[in-house]
């Protein structure tokens, strides 16, 4: 996008194509200089500062509000309350489709969970409004909170995640599991975990009439601009939301959320422009949560350790007023051949936050029980872990029963292992010590996530002197979309990067779908390279149909565009360039659109997905239980890979975030009182650089024709799939205590064995 | 944030007498003060900052050997300086242990003797505390008390003390100079932290206005070098406080315990002395028995004030294994984790 200009020529040398290459970001030099401008460094003239008042329990409602004395302090404009709040056109409570969250925009004097925004103080300063927060001095109406998973009756929901059937089947699990010659039962527990991106929900807000300009992150901007309209009453097209960088998402910036729509309504409120951020204490409540899940897995085997049944079964939650159900059973449904799967949920209505989703839903959540259980499973057949894991390998999906449209899990596992040294494991546990005498362990966990599309467009110029413009309203959140879309721009206009200026970040530009899901990559290039495509289409027509190019007739034999030029495909020794071809044509520019989606007819026949094997080292203290990965070495396939580098980082982030999942991340909420007790990045662990010693991720070649043209899978995910569950099977294999209640805490591994 | 007023005296009386109002608090590194300002937990009308304050700066060596160390001496300053880590290693893996390389460059010696619990009720405003609010009553009891503490706890407040500094310091007893308003005195660490009784707001013996200017470390302590260590269990590898700690330290003459130190950290509403567990070792070889028994010593009036009785045997284990550690000798280097279980330690140490 237009506002984003490099500062500096990249220190990075292109060799042939972009597609491939190892690029560094883009947007580094802009970063590591300061010169990135994420949504809270916005200051528009004349600007406030809002800061909301968040409820302190988690049910009940509010009784009173001191709003004269937070008027009183100075510096303070305004107290935004459900009094006086700016009308809406449409209910916060309303919910048209799933992609959308039900907010608390001050409708009432309800509070559903703890953290609930219930006021809004504006003021001059920042400081000002925290202190007219705190003079507000709600008092409430206070019930019981229920909190846990065991707090209320149980249903079963109608949908899971967005839309996934809460129970599919094939075979007859029951019968399956009946004539299995071993059996497993096991139930693991997940805690609710709270995404913490660097950069908390922030939002610069300007009116301008009816018009709205906003700065903010957010993982979709057509859908942030939509919602926005449609809450406001005003249309699309009044409303334009910049995020040119996110400092992280993770899902919790993926739906609208209500802080954001606040700070819009109390700069139309107070008439000026109004800055609010969150604190980081309130990341915890409002904007989404990965809900805790207790997980039943039933397994059994014949002789050989084949699978004859395979029993999923999820209790989970969602808040009390909206719906999202971690989908944490649906893992099952694609990565183990069994005669007889089946999943099923069950779920509670808490008064907490709606969850939503968090990097790899459901898949996060249900791969560490999955996985677990695979492992307990081999054990219980006297199986090395990766070889009952092969024995019964998927070579079709298994429920879908719909063949791969590509699949190279088993080089996965082969180059994972050989690098790891896996063949070197002992089959027991607890025999592996190093100098010191601590207990070493070595897990294996499979990584799997679907390889999905949206809807995306984009816009592609060639200018007159021979440069581009490829345009499309994707999201970088730190994963490099702006380096890889360009890539993929470049190529498709067949420019360098350096010919070609790529616009991004801004709902303004074509809408290029969500940053989620792992499909951004494939959605927004694949609209990027047809919008190239088209453009050179429209050129190649001009020149091959113009008797005064060297290009002339060669329509048959068709034209490839590189370098700035194109070549006739039979004799490059012909060629053009593009400034040539459209100075000739007295055209200013020359204008491509290219959309994309799932293909439905290749939907319907494959089943997609990326997969990988990750393989874990532990080292656990015999008497202290302190726990420390020592080694991971992920091997992912993941069709066409655009940038390794980026790709590659990536998986080590995922790869991280699994070792967190296993070992750290735990929200600790009160259930006395619902609040999180933990809302703080020094309590809320996630690892620190001396948790994560060695880590590798090898980028297993696969080539895949039927997910996309360009053959692009999606990587977002994956990696924290499969490398949670390896850790915690780590674990057992150094301890021999295996732990079923994540994360896996010292005093789990020290107190004494349950009989 | 509250307004407050902000005053840099230039000598001590003139902070002294800035501090001595109702509603004052100093401020050195900020470390800490300003988190519980920014989280509504402290609200001081007046910061009486007191960092640049003359004379407070210095590691003085002492002429009978012991140390001085300035109040506003910073705590990777100490821990690298290698006349100190030398005499008192395991004073500065204790220090290294600690919090992060940024905090330890703006943390103060001073200040981190009255850092304030980690106990998330402490910081849970909304809820009660007996140590922000006095008679608001205890949520962390029947709480969230992972944290909390099996020694020295009483029904009004079960907190522990989070520094990891404090527990080697006691161990070797160190002796804190306070000036006041009635002139300079000092007083044994050991006895600076109150326990928190019915009164767990005061959590040391300082009078309003009372600052603290120097922290000494006798010469007795660094006959200690040769084996002393700190030992930091915590739920992640670096940035976290401890769940249980120890500093132990030996005097080995002629293959026999002549002296032993002995704190616990992490367990406590103060840093912990263990001095029965200390006694059990004079005149023993230093061998896992006798650590044992030494280490039942020290949590031998140990109870668990929630869901923590985890902590109670963990903490022994802590105390063995710590004085095998220092029985093993002091490394020749730091280890690249202080504190850390994961430091490689020569031979085989676990069975």
């Amino acid at each position: 996008m237009s506002e984003i200009v490099l500062s500096a020529t990249p220190a990075h040398l292109r060799h042939g194509s972009n597609i491939g290459q190892p690029l560094t970001r883009r947007d580094g030099i802009l970063k590591v200089t300061g010169g990135a401008r994420f949504a809270a460094d916005n200051h528009p003239p004349g600007m406030l500062y809002a800061v909301l008042a968040v409820s302190s329990v988690a049910r009940g409602r509010v009784a009173a509000l001191d709003v004269a004395a937070a008027k009183a302090h100075p510096g303070i404009v305004e107290i935004m309350t459900s009094a006086n709040k700016p009308p809406l056109a449409l209910d916060p409570d309303a919910k048209t489709n799933p992609f959308m969250r039900r907010l608390e925009l001050l409708q009432n004097d309800r509070v559903r969970y703890a953290n609930q925004p219930i006021a809004v103080v504006i003021a001059e300063t920042l400081e000002a409004a925290t202190e007219g927060a705190a003079l507000l001095s709600p008092r409430y109406e206070e019930e019981a909170p229920r909190v846990r998973l065991d707090a209320a009756e149980s249903f079963v929901p109608p949908a899971v995640g967005v839309g996934h059937p809460s129970e599919a089947e094939i075979g007859d699990v029951e019968t399956g599991l009946a004539g299995s010659l071993r059996r497993i039962e096991a139930t693991y527990e997940t805690p609710t975990q709270f995404h913490n991106p660097m950069e908390p929900h922030a939002i610069v807000a300007a009116w301008d009439g009816d018009a709205l300009t906003v700065d903010t992150p957010s993982q979709g901007l057509a859908m942030a601009q939509a919602r926005i309209a449609e809450l406001f009453g005003i249309p699309a097209e009044n409303v334009l939301v910049r995020s040119p960088f996110l400092g992280g998402g993770f899902g919790c910036k993926g739906l609208f959320t209500g802080p954001q729509v606040l700070g819009i309504m109390a700069a139309r409120l107070v008439g000026r422009p109004v800055k609010l951020v969150l604190r980081r204490e309130q990341m915890f409540g409002p904007v989404g949560h990965r809900a805790p899940t207790q997980q039943t897995l039933r397994l059994g085997t014949d002789a050989d350790g084949a699978l004859l049944g395979l029993s999923h079964h999820t209790r989970t939650a969602s808040s009390t007023f909206d719906d999202f159900f971690e989908p944490a059973s649906d893992v099952s449904h694609t990565l183990y051949a069994s005669p007889a799967i089946r999943t099923s949920y069950e779920a509670v209505r808490l008064d907490t936050g709606t969850p939503t989703f968090m990097r790899a839903p459901g898949e996060a959540s249900g791969s560490i029980a999955l996985e677990s259980a695979i492992d307990e499973m081999a054990e219980a057949c006297g199986m090395d872990p990766l070889a009952f894991r092969l024995r019964n390998y998927a070579e079709l999906e298994p429920i879908s029963g719909k063949p791969f449209s590509s699949k190279a899990l088993r080089a996965c596992y082969a180059e994972g292992a050989e690098r790891f040294g896996w063949k070197a494991r002992p089959l027991r546990p607890r025999e592996m010590r190093d100098a010191s005498g601590l207990l070493v362990g070595w897990g294996v966990g499979t990584a799997t996530f679907p390889a999905l599309m949206f809807q995306g467009q984009a816009r592609a110029v060639i200018r007159k002197d021979g440069t581009g413009i490829v345009e499309t309203g994707a999201q970088d959140m730190g994963q490099g979309a702006w380096t890889a879309l360009a890539q993929i721009a470049a190529d498709g206009l067949g420019l360098s990067m350096e010919q070609m200026e790529f616009r991004s970040g801004a709902s303004n530009l074509p809408d290029a779908g969500i940053a989620g899901g792992s499909a951004h990559t494939a959605t927004a290039g694949m609209a990027v390279a047809g919008a190239g495509a088209d453009a050179i289409a429209k050129l190649a027509a001009l020149a091959t149909g113009d008797e005064r190019s060297a290009l002339f007739g060669a329509g048959n034999a068709g034209v490839i565009a590189r370098d700035g030029r194109l070549f006739r495909r039979d004799d490059e020794s012909r060629s053009e360039s593009y400034a040539d071809i459209l100075n000739r044509a007295a055209l200013a520019e020359i204008e491509g659109r290219g959309s994309s989606a799932a293909d439905p007819i290749a939907q319907a026949n494959y089943a997609m997905h990326a997969h990988g094997a990750v393989f874990a080292e532990v080292k656990v203290d015999p008497e202290l239980g302190q726990i420390r990965v020592t080694r991971l070495v992920g091997a992912f396939a993941a069709g066409r890979i655009i940038n390794p580098r980026l790709v590659r980082s990536q998986y080590y982030g995922g790869m991280i975030w699994g070792v967190s999942f296993a070992l750290h991340e735990h929200g600790e909420i009160d259930p006395r009182s619902g609040r999180p007790m933990n809302p703080n990045l020094g309590e809320y662990h996630v690892p620190v650089n001396a948790d994560i010693p060695s880590i590798e991720a090898i980028l297993v070649a696969e080539e895949d024709r039927h997910v996309n043209a360009l053959g692009i899978k999606g990587v977002g995910e994956i990696a924290i799939t499969g490398t949670a569950g390896a850790v915690a099977n780590a674990v057992w294999h150094a301890t021999g205590r295996r732990i079923r209640r994540f994360p896996i805490t010292l005093e789990r591994l020290t107190e004494p064995a349950p009989r | 944030m509250n307004r407050f007023d902000y005053v840099r005296p230039a000598t001590f009386a003139e902070a002294i007498a800035a501090a001595s109002e109702p509603g004052a608090a100093y401020l050195a590194g900020g470390t800490n003060l300003l988190d519980l300002m920014k989280g509504g937990i402290v609200r001081p009308g007046r910061l009486v900052d007191v960092s640049r304050l003359p004379g407070l700066g210095a590691i003085e060596w002492l002429a009978d050997g012991g140390v001085r160390i300035g109040a506003l001496v910073r705590n990777s300053d100490l821990a690298h300086d290698s006349e100190f880590a030398r005499r008192f290693p395991a004073v500065a893996e204790a220090l290294l242990s600690g919090a992060s390389a940024q905090l330890r460059n703006m943390a103060t010696v001073g200040g981190n003797l009255l850092q304030r619990t980690r106990c998330a009720h402490f910081y849970d405003v909304a809820g009660a505390c007996n140590k922000r609010a006095p008679g608001a009553g205890c949520e962390a009891r029947g709480g969230e008390a992972r944290n909390a503490a099996v020694l020295g706890w009483s029904e009004h407040c079960i907190a522990t003390h989070p520094s990891d500094f404090c527990v080697a310091l006691v161990a070797l007893d160190a002796v804190v100079e306070i000036a006041g308003q009635g002139g300079e005195y000092q007083v044994p660490l050991e006895d600076f932290h109150r326990l928190p009784g019915e009164t767990p707001g005061q959590e040391s013996v300082l009078e309003p206005g009372e600052l603290i200017i120097a922290v000494r470390l006798p010469a007795q302590a660094a006959s200690f070098s040769r084996h002393a260590r700190y030992l930091k269990i915590r739920d992640r590898t670096s940035f976290a406080f401890a769940v249980a700690s120890a500093a132990a330290a030996l005097r080995i003459e002629q293959g026999a315990i002549a002296a032993a130190r002995i704190a616990l950290g992490g367990v406590a509403p103060k840093p912990w002395r263990a001095r029965l567990a200390e006694r059990a070792l004079i005149g023993v070889g230093p061998d896992r028995t006798h650590f044992d028994r030494a280490a039942e010593a020290a949590l031998a009036d140990a109870r668990p004030s929630g869901d923590n009785a985890f902590k109670i045997e963990l903490a022994r284990r802590i105390v063995a294994r710590a004085l095998a550690l220092a029985a093993a000798g002091t490394p020749a280097r730091l280890p690249a984790l202080p504190g850390s279980p994961f430091s490689p330690v020569a031979g085989v140490l676990h069975v």
